[in-house]
């Protein structure tokens, strides 16, 4: 085994922008739609038709500039990308070429505890291609089928420096810039249903060395997970290729969701040669300053922002500051929690636990939870006057998580309240002592244990009811009160 | 006179004094276009039922306004809602488009009624109208001459009183030239007047829709109709549109009319020098300022269209690819060989030519040389005009060349076709207003002169036309179909 | 200067046109000799000259983000040579 390489990670990310109308025409950008009934001759390429740019789409452009640090230079313009494939009606792609919307800027991530800045060479505007799907099973059907529904959908291509390092880096920038789209309200960011992709540019060269390697492009990777195992396989397969004495080939590669591979996708056609030209149907953009200041005076409250006010005003501990502002739902829950409990870092605990648990066991967003930010905040209170305990809480999110009930309603059905009323349970203690007579001699002996057995057997009788705090008083009273 | 003589203005004034209905009126046109289309074939698709059941509708109505009840034809590059619509090729032989251009649609909603579509060079390339997949049309001066292209069947139409009036489209002289050679107005509005939408796009940034007719006043009219913005067409401007017909007082004196002195040389026919100069110098007898200036970079306008003009269309032309329309090739067993084997059946020689020339004139290495050099030479071009349009108020000069050609004569060497071009290229190059105008016969053939106007001032080109009009009789020539 | 066969038939795969050996032949000699024509370009001085890309001085055309029905499907696809399931069909890509 040879030397020691070091791993080169720049990253290709496609947002689509939220709009409701596609990018140069006026038909719905609605996801699932049946095939082909989102379309018109525009964004299906029928003969004579012209694009008109939306106007939210440039802004939504603006606006991600404005929160990843960017330029925003004051003219811009669009391009044609030409190349022949089925989803691609016009047989070009509308895009932005050497005039982007957004020049430069950066992104922060936090690795092990380290900060480091993400270089952003640039951010362009562009419309999605349609949906191709094979007929049949792939490896028999001699066809594909087209649906242009997604063709014309508003893109923001977002290119990265290649400043990354190591998968986990890669990823922790996927999911920074996720967080600021989502924050941004620029982007759903559904990797699920392809608004957010990415493609991974990665090389290795030996540590020492300063010019890049030879890199290749990896498309297809729809989750962090796929990402992150993606660049790992891909660096694995290039230093291997490296001390093979291999040449690596800069090009085109595949994820293999299954297989957890990359592979080539090289064909025998022609190196592509995209012959990019200004697009003659839309006059170019001026971006005046005061357009920019407006957009950047609605920005709404990003995650550096919001990370620093956890910290600052609730006394946050960094770490749970940074968990809670990855996604704008997450924190806007937290939020609606504070507005009416006090105790921040409890409200943290339960999100970061329970709440965690059960969204990732159930592979479910906080968005579609079932229950109010209210109804936790109405648990924690249950706690705190002590109609609950801890660990019956537990058990009534849970229930509640699942059922989207009521807390009171489910501590009701299932008979879960918590006896703290002194009466009741003083009738109950005195029942245990006196038909306990030898243990209540023990007790008086000095035999500590004998004190636990009373507790157990009081929980016991009241089917664990029993509020434990007032029993520990009530029986210490009980048991010294010179009577028994 | 007979009907098919007179001008819309003349029609109109006999359907408001109910002299003849719109179907009477529409039914002579048909029955002169079934006499004259077994020599003439300006026609590729005839509408008549549609435009039968349409006057009869305007008849039912009553109200004869502007140009209700007025036949008119469309070259065949403006979609027409459930009419064919092929644009003179094969790749579009089937093709029946699901909307209206915004120009045709704006004439039927004047009233006008539309006759049938009509011949021309396949997708508008070419200069004789020879290079139809379906047809060639003859000129009705000489029916072994060509009417010119490419809108050749929309000038051979209304020459010979085919039709009152029809709309052509003009990338490099497609409205000016033909017009010239079939002794009719032509005017090519500045880029930006009338909108292109629902044309089939051969040159974006080139490309305009225009008017043929037999006088001023009908061109002034129709124009009024088309120009103006169109929220579908991003290139289309939002300035006011005058009324063009305010413009036809007679008046020309102190008007300062320039004549390019390159554009009296570079092969131009010495009789139609000698013809435009006797038009000069009856504008300055009118009292119009007439001078000799330098168009100096006019040489290189040509050379720099031919590769602006082709680059555009093999991005325009991409779009035909036999997935959503048009012809396909259904032996293909894989995508590329679909893609190119429906095309190669699909276009002709010359549109293939000129896909080609424009991919190689984008294509890597060589962007820089070709298209680029040609964009900034069109800024030169566009600067000389600037310059003689700070002093003066129009210029003057042949349309083309020649008188029209003898069919079969130039379709050998593309570049000897090419020439045909050379004094209408520079004005859409920089985007100008431009109009031909009968001013004489050479050797029994009609000739026309060209008026170049400053940007959006369609209006002095009115103004001077019409003084030429009414001080000669060239605009009441008829040709007499035959053979000379 | 005539173009290569293989100049020829690199920008016909680009432009996906399936040419005969004898219009590969045609179309080497006729844009050799276009080109050729347009060279002529190249004795310009155009040093300085900014390119015309937008010939009207015409910016910013927006249009408000406002959904308006699109075409019905089977209008749509009425000129499709070959559909299937509402979608369409293409030989498959692999």
């Amino acid at each position: 085994m040879g030397k020691e390489f070091e791993i080169v990670i720049g990253l290709e990310v496609h947002a689509e922008l939220k709009t409701a109308t596609k990018a140069f025409c006026s038909c719905s950008t609605a996801f699932g739609a049946e095939p082909n009934t989102q379309v018109c001759p525009v964004c299906s390429g029928f003969p004579g038709m012209l694009p008109v740019l939306n106007k939210k789409m440039v802004e939504l452009a603006i606006r991600t500039g404005i929160a990843l640090n960017s330029e925003i230079p004051e003219i811009c313009k669009f391009d044609r990308k030409n190349y022949f494939y089925p989803d691609l009606p016009k047989a070009y792609q509308i895009s932005q070429f050497d005039l982007p919307v957004c020049k430069g800027g950066y992104l922060d991530i936090e690795v092990d505890g380290q900060t480091k800045r993400i270089g952003i060479t640039r951010a362009h505007m562009e419309e999605d291609a349609g949906k191709l799907v094979h007929q049949g099973d792939i490896t028999t059907t001699p066809f594909s089928l087209v649906d242009l529904n997604r063709s014309g959908v508003p893109l923001l291509e977002i290119v990265s420096e290649p400043d990354m390092r190591s998968a986990q880096e890669a990823r922790a920038y996927m999911e920074k810039l996720r967080s600021i789209l989502l924050f941004a309200g620029v982007s759903d960011c559904k990797m699920q249903e392809g608004s957010l992709r990415c493609d991974a540019n990665v090389s290795v060269r030996p540590v020492g060395q300063m010019e890049f390697g030879t890199r290749t492009e990896t498309k297809n990777l729809n989750s962090f997970r796929s990402l992150e195992k993606s660049i790992e396989y891909e660096a694995r397969r290039q230093m291997e290729a490296i001390e093979d004495g291999e040449e690596i080939v800069q090009e085109t590669r595949t994820w293999d969701e299954e297989k957890q591979v990359t592979r080539s996708m090289r064909s025998k056609e022609e190196a592509h040669d995209y012959r990019y030209f200004p697009e003659p149907d839309l006059p170019p953009l001026k971006i005046s300053r005061e357009w920019v200041n407006t957009i950047a005076a609605q920005m709404p409250e990003l995650p550096e922002q919001a990370r620093r006010r956890l910290v600052e005003e609730y006394g946050l501990p960094e770490y749970d500051a940074a968990i809670i502002t990855l996604n704008p739902d997450y924190l806007n829950f937290f939020d609606q929690c504070i507005s009416s409990y006090k105790d921040a870092k409890l409200v943290s605990n339960w999100m970061m636990s329970e709440l965690n648990r059960l969204l990732n066991q159930n592979n479910m967003e906080i968005g579609e939870c079932r229950f109010k930010p209210a109804d936790l905040v109405k648990i924690l209170q249950l706690i705190d006057d002590g109609s609950i305990s801890g660990k019956m809480a537990k058990t009534v999110f849970e229930e509640m998580f699942n059922s989207g009930q009521a807390p009171e309603l489910i501590i009701k059905e299932k008979g879960m309240a918590q006896i703290s009323d002194e009466s009741t349970l003083i009738n109950l203690i005195d029942g245990i002592i006196q038909d306990n007579p030898k243990v209540l001699e023990d007790y008086k002996n000095g035999k500590e244990k004998a004190f636990g057995f009373f507790v157990g057997q009081i929980m016991k009788a009241s089917k664990g009811q029993a509020n434990p705090g007032v029993v520990n008083k009530l029986l210490k009273e009980r048991l010294s009160s010179s009577e028994m | 006179m007979e009907l098919h003589q007179l001008t819309i203005h003349e029609l109109h004034d006999k359907l408001a004094d109910r002299e003849i209905s719109a179907e009477e009126l529409a039914s002579s046109f048909f029955s002169r276009i079934n006499a004259l289309e077994p020599k003439l074939r300006a026609f590729l698709t005839i509408t008549e039922e549609k435009a039968l059941k349409q006057a009869r509708e305007v008849d039912k109505a009553g109200k004869y306004e502007g140009l209700t009840g007025i036949p008119f034809g469309l070259k065949d590059i403006f979609c027409t809602r459930g009419v064919r619509t092929t644009c003179a090729s094969k790749i579009l032989e089937n093709f029946v488009p699901t909307y209206d251009s915004t120009a045709g649609r704006r004439l039927e909603e004047q009233g006008g009624i539309l006759l049938g579509k009509l011949n021309m060079d396949e997708f508008a390339m070419g200069s004789s109208t020879e290079q139809s997949a379906f047809q060639s049309t003859c000129n009705p001066w000489d029916l072994e001459r060509v009417p010119g292209g490419s809108s050749g069947g929309s000038a051979a139409a209304v020459a010979a009183g085919e039709v009152p009036f029809a709309l052509g489209t003009d990338t490099g002289g497609s409205i000016r030239q033909p017009a010239s050679y079939c002794g009719v107005v032509g005017l090519k509005p500045t880029y930006g007047r009338v909108s292109r939408w629902g044309v089939i796009a051969f040159a974006s940034s080139l490309d305009q829709v225009g008017v043929f007719s037999r006088d001023i006043r009908d061109c002034a009219l129709v124009l009024n109709i088309i120009a103006g913005k169109d929220p579908l067409d991003s290139t289309s401007v939002n300035l006011e549109v005058p009324d063009y017909t305010s413009f036809l007082d007679g008046e020309v004196r102190g008007m300062k009319i320039a004549y390019p002195r390159e554009y009296f040389q570079q092969g131009v026919d010495e009789q139609i020098k000698t013809t435009v100069m006797q038009a000069l110098r009856k504008f300055e007898a009118m009292g119009a300022i007439i001078d000799e200036v330098s168009l100096p970079h006019s040489e290189y306008a040509l050379p720099a269209y031919y590769l602006v003009a082709p680059a555009e269309a093999s991005a325009n032309l991409a779009r035909f690819d036999g997935v959503r329309y048009g012809l396909r090739d259904f032996e293909a067993q894989n995508v590329v060989d679909m893609y190119s084997q429906s095309r190669s059946q699909g276009f002709g020689n010359e549109v293939k030519r000129r896909i080609m020339l424009g991919t190689y004139a984008l294509s890597s290495g060589y962007y820089d040389a070709y298209y680029l050099k040609a964009l900034k030479v069109r800024r030169l071009i566009a600067n000389d005009f600037d310059k003689v349009f700070a002093d003066f108020d129009l210029i003057v000069s042949p349309t083309a060349p020649t008188p029209a050609f003898k069919l079969g004569e130039q379709t050998g060497d593309p570049l000897t076709l090419y020439m045909n071009d050379i004094l209408t290229v520079p004005v859409n190059m920089a985007g100008l207003p431009g109009m031909s105008l009968p001013c004489g016969l050479v050797n029994g053939l009609p000739v026309g002169m060209q008026l170049i106007g400053k940007a959006f001032d369609e209006g002095t080109l009115f103004k001077a036309a019409y003084a030429f009009e009414q001080n000669t009789d060239y605009h009441k020539m008829r040709p007499v179909l035959g053979v000379k | 200067m005539a173009l290569t066969i293989g100049e020829v038939e690199h920008v016909a795969l680009l432009a996906r046109l399936a040419l005969s050996a004898e219009e590969k032949h045609t179309f080497a000699e006729q844009l050799g000799s276009i080109l050729e024509y347009a060279d002529k370009l190249t004795g310009l001085d155009t040093e300085g000259i900014e390119p015309l890309v937008n010939i009207l001085p015409v910016f910013n055309v927006l249009r408000d983000d406002e959904v308006k029905p699109g075409s019905l499907r089977e209008e749509i696809l009425s000129n499709a040579p070959l559909l299937e399931e509402e979608q369409y069909k293409v030989p498959k890509i692999i």
